[in-house]
């Protein structure tokens, strides 16, 4: 019985934070629709904010000094997200939607580095709040007494903004814009000031919630991105844009970290998954989230649905051939390492592709993607290592595992829409990198499989990148295909007006099931070329990063065109390696240079080359 | 960084424009190093490694280099996913032409660049990662390892758990290939020494994710009569405050890997709780000529006092001189052939690299921790030989891989 009591006193510490987190992101998300991912790296700036000024205040002015410090940490990452919104987010609120998640996926990778800099990169730990050092005697055990004022300070927290939501005519725009954001702009409220204050409240939160931290934890450079997941699952689990329903999922996942360490202690983090799959299983919005009101699809910009795809012309056949051709000769102008850059490009594309067809055509956004490539990718290495299969044979079951995967998680997957769906495909990916890195007998655990080289005919960096030529531009041409196929264009239909289109008799969920096992066959057999491109498997294939990454790469490219995963991909991963090779500061300058692509180019690179196109031939024709 | 490898690069162009006639200009070149490391996600812990590196890839130029060459260093971020690794791995090999790989931290890119090496027949030193497969059941001719190891510094550790009187164990270790080793090993040697011991509770946090609170507790419902902890960096200064804040260590003797060693220990300050027993690296207090000079001239150099991985940039600049001039050329073979057995002078004594597991010699030391003018520090250390606590040549020669 103690042991309960102890442990749920533990999980209701943890919670307090959560809850902050929580609250900041679900407020910022219900006005303004924006997945911020740069959520956790203000929460870190507020934890290093806080260790600062609390170890410069708290000497001199006590305890007063200490949480003035606190305070003034979580203000000051306040007003940094308001110029961060004012002269970055603000600029994209016309681009597609998703598209500003790319914007803030480069404020992740500038803030990591800037922390670097003006921090360091040794560890810091916050001074104890004055007077709160010690714990506190309860049955069972003992309770730190900061632990016992973050408690109340949850609750406290809630209570404040339910009466700023409820009661002032800024907690009305709010709730009005989460509800419906075009009706408050059509009363002739200004959306620009009302965007700029949620999300400086909302990452304000985050900075709190950071700085409540720094005198119990770590300070250090990885909390970005161990904080965004978990507030992410946090939000979704209580229903996206509701503050309670925040605090009612960080008490759940308080309490499922205090209570899944003493019953399955080896698989604490993929709990966490499971819970939120099951939550989201049963309730498609979250404890508490309203249905959405359908919303505009990934693609749609400023209310409109995205244009139409343009009709493939038998014009451009030999462009296409003559640049297969270019490609193929690469060889004669560049070097090995070039050579093996350029096929991990065209596998990139072919991933981003794969994701594209599931976001551009089926409207489906997906956060899990990695899955279905480290499937591939596992499919390979065991068939290789356990099966002795050739490189050719191994290569088949490629596509094959990724399209199983895709069609297991698919059915899951389609009951659910938006963001809800895209955080259980990232449940399904982690589920499954549990899996691969606790099955060590099978998948040798994260010490991987190693050895998976190609066959010797296959075996130089030049005969590699023709082989993967030789799949690759097949299998986009095969996508492009499908895209401009009868089931192409009813995914299209479904994406854009799902009622009118399953009036005239198209099965929502069975299309857009087989999207999703389409769209994991590609990825796939990306996966595969992977694993033999690098030579290793480890689960981090299967890692969230791979799905970041392969979201940037299409939201670069344009999620829009299918031309938009190649350059994306080509754009992304030459910046990638080549920026990396010159400098250990790559991530400010990858960072920087998305950030300028992304206010020059909103509807992504691909976008940018049509209009440029179309202004091309409007004046040709003149 | 950038700005000292730039640097390099206009002095070798400037070297190319003065014209010296080709013949010389070919004997001149330098000899290029390829080194990666997770520099940017595990920065705490790297650049004091790459420092030392860097320090004695200076010292060897400035004595005149290797076989009248130049040792030029080529340092790049391993980015801390296999994946990106590999790239960078590759980059090193074929544009780069190293002649060389040395570095790693994490042990899955460690292994994923030592597969990279064998395939492309580079000679690797393994400087940093612990895990022993990397040299036993994953071995391969290409790839040796500096540092000891998880077995060697968990067996030191499980001589000195076996004076304690304690019977009943638990265990906190990171959820990955290291924390699972560390803890086989442990649980190894001290069931060998104390057959009346037992582990009662067992947590795997995952790494870098601990939620230390709850975590703790799980530990002491179960009434050990002491601890013993693999986890480092964020987990563990989360674990040593949790149980500062509630008194759990006053009663609880706790037996710690890596927890002396700076990088981990020193962010700790007068949080360091006192009298656990921990491998690490007492720099403070170490007396000799080697590393006296090694530690002045460091902290002449780069304003602060070594770390461990400043030891191990240190030796493996200098493992690499050796062995290229044992060798008398950059082939990949011939450096193979003198790495195999090749004894080097390191801050911290003498170490070999074993001819049947090619793994070195380096030792480290156990002691316990103590407070002193609020920092963390080492007393009552000892330092442990690696070659005392390997396993003998014979045994390591049938945990690899035949052939």
């Amino acid at each position: 019985m103690d042991v309960i009591l102890i442990q749920a006193l533990n999980g209701l510490a943890a919670s307090a934070a959560l809850f902050l987190l929580a609250a900041g992101l679900s407020l910022i998300f219900g006005v303004t629709r924006v997945v911020n991912f740069a959520h956790g790296s203000f929460a870190m700036l507020g934890a290093y904010l806080a260790w600062w000024l609390t170890s410069t205040l708290a000497p001199g002015l006590g305890g007063f000094g200490f949480w003035v410090g606190i305070l003034f940490a979580a203000l000051a990452v306040g007003l940094i997200a308001a110029a961060v919104e004012i002269l970055l987010l603000r600029r994209l609120y016309g681009a597609p939607e998703l598209f500003q998640l790319l914007a803030t996926f480069a404020l992740v990778l500038v803030i990591a580095d800037l922390a670097l800099l003006w921090y360091g990169p040794e560890q810091r730990v916050g001074p104890r709040a004055p007077g709160l050092a010690g714990g506190v005697a309860v049955p069972g055990g003992v309770v730190p007494a900061y632990d016992i004022v973050l408690m109340g300070l949850g609750p406290a927290v809630l209570g404040l903004l339910q009466l700023l939501l409820q009661r002032t005519r800024f907690g009305m725009l709010i709730r009005a814009a989460t509800e419906n954001r075009a009706l408050v702009a059509a009363f002739g409220i200004d959306q620009r000031r009302l965007f700029t204050a949620v999300f400086a409240l909302g990452s304000g939160l985050a900075g709190l919630a950071g700085a409540l931290m720094a005198p119990r934890a770590t300070v250090h450079l990885g909390l970005d991105l161990s904080l965004i997941v978990e507030a992410f699952v946090v939000v979704v689990i209580g229903g996206l844009g509701s503050v309670p329903g925040a605090f009612l999922g960080a008490l759940l996942i308080g309490q499922v970290h205090a209570f899944g360490i003493v019953l399955f202690p080896s698989i604490t983090l993929v709990v966490v998954f499971l819970v939120m799959a099951a939550v989201l299983v049963v309730r498609p919005h979250g404890l508490l989230g309203a249905p959405e009101d359908g919303g505009p699809a990934p693609g749609a910009a400023g209310g409109l649905p995205a244009a139409p795809l343009v009709p493939p012309r038998a014009a451009d056949i030999p462009f296409w051939l003559g640049g297969i051709a270019l490609l193929a000769a690469a060889p004669l102008l560049l070097g090995g390492f070039e050579i093996e850059v350029l096929s991990e490009v065209a596998i990139d594309a072919l991933i981003a592709a794969s994701l594209q067809f599931l976001t551009g055509l089926g409207g489906i956004v997906s956060f899990g993607h990695a899955c279905y490539v480290g499937l591939g990718a596992y499919a390979v290495a065991l068939s290789v290592k356990q099966a002795g299969f050739g490189m050719l044979a191994a290569l088949a079951l490629a596509p094959l595992a990724g399209l199983a995967g895709g069609a297991i998680f698919g059915a899951l997957c389609v009951r659910l829409s938006g963001v809800y769906r895209a955080m259980l495909t990232l449940a399904c990916a982690q589920i499954v990198y549990a899996i691969a890195h606790q099955w060590t007998d099978v998948t040798g655990g994260d010490n991987g499989i190693l050895g998976i080289w190609p066959d010797r005919w296959a075996g130089e960096p030049a005969r590699y990148w023709w082989l993967v030529l030789a799949i690759v531009a097949p299998a986009l041409w095969f996508l492009r295909r499908v895209a401009h196929a009868p089931f192409g264009l009813s995914l299209r239909a479904l994406r854009d007006s799902p009622r009118r289109a399953e009036a005239i008799g198209l099965w929502l969920y069975g299309r857009q099931w087989a999207a999703f096992a389409l769209a994991g066959g590609a990825a796939g057999l990306a996966g595969g070329l992977l694993a033999f491109l690098k030579g290793t498997v480890f689960p981090e294939s299967l890692g969230i990063p791979v799905s970041v990454e392969a979201l940037a790469m299409m939201l670069l490219g344009g999620v829009n065109s299918l031309n938009g995963p190649i350059l994306g991909a080509a754009a992304f991963r030459g910046l990638r390696v080549f920026v990396a090779a010159e400098t250990d500061l790559w991530r400010l300058v990858l960072g920087g240079v998305l950030i300028a692509l992304c206010l020059a180019f909103p509807e992504g690179l691909a976008g940018a080359g049509a209009r440029l196109t179309r202004r091309l031939r409007a004046e040709r024709g003149r | 960084m950038p700005g000292r490898r730039s640097l390099l690069k206009g002095g070798l162009a400037a070297a190319g424009l003065l014209g010296m006639p080709g013949v010389l200009r070919a004997q001149a070149a330098p000899i290029r190093l390829g080194d990666l490391n997770s520099y940017t996600t595990f920065a705490a812990f790297t650049l004091p490694y790459r420092d030392g590196l860097i320090l004695a890839v200076e010292e060897i130029n400035a004595a005149g280099g290797i076989l009248g060459r130049r040792l030029e260093l080529v340092s790049r971020d391993d980015g801390g996913q296999p994946g990106s690794a590999v790239t960078v791995a590759n980059e090193l090999i074929q544009r780069e032409r190293a002649v060389m790989l040395v570095g790693t931290i994490l042990s899955n890119i460690g292994l994923a660049v030592a597969d990279v090496a064998a395939r492309r027949r580079i000679p690797f030193l393994a400087s940093e990662p612990l895990t022993d497969t990397i040299v036993w059941q994953n071995g391969n001719r290409y790839t040796f390892r500096l540092r000891p190891g998880t077995y060697v510094q968990s067996a030191m550790l499980a001589e000195e758990a076996a004076k304690l009187p304690a019977r009943r164990w638990a265990v906190i270790a990171p959820n990955y290939e290291y924390g699972q080793s560390a803890v086989r090993a442990f649980r190894e040697q001290l069931l060998k020494r104390r057959p009346d011991v037992s582990f009662v509770v067992e947590q795997w946090p995952a790494l870098g994710r601990i939620e230390a609170g709850p975590t703790l507790q799980a530990v002491l419902s179960a009434q050990p009569d002491a601890l013993f902890n693999v986890t480092f960096g964020p987990d563990l200064i989360n674990l040593a405050r949790e149980g500062n804040a509630r008194g759990a260590w006053r009663n609880l003797p706790v037996v710690s890997l890596l927890t002396g060693e700076p990088e981990w220990g020193d962010p700790l300050g007068a949080e360091m709780p006192e009298g656990w027993i921990v491998t690490g690296y007492p720099y403070q207090y170490l007396d000799t000529p080697a590393h006296n000079r090694f530690r002045d001239a460091y902290q002449r150099r780069f304003n602060t006092y070594p770390r461990m991985g400043s030891v191990v940039g240190h030796a493996t600049g200098y493992t690499v001189a050796a062995a290229i001039t044992k060798a008398g050329n950059t082939e990949p073979d011939a450096i193979l052939a003198a790495m195999s057995g090749l004894s080097i002078d390191t801050p911290i004594g003498p170490i070999t690299y074993r001819r049947a597991d090619q793994q070195s010699t380096m030792g480290t030391w156990v002691g316990r921790t103590a407070v002193r003018d609020g920092k963390g520090v080492m007393t009552d250390f000892r330092f442990g030989d690696g070659a005392a606590y390997l396993p003998p040549e014979e045994e390591a020669r049938r945990l690899r891989p035949a052939g």
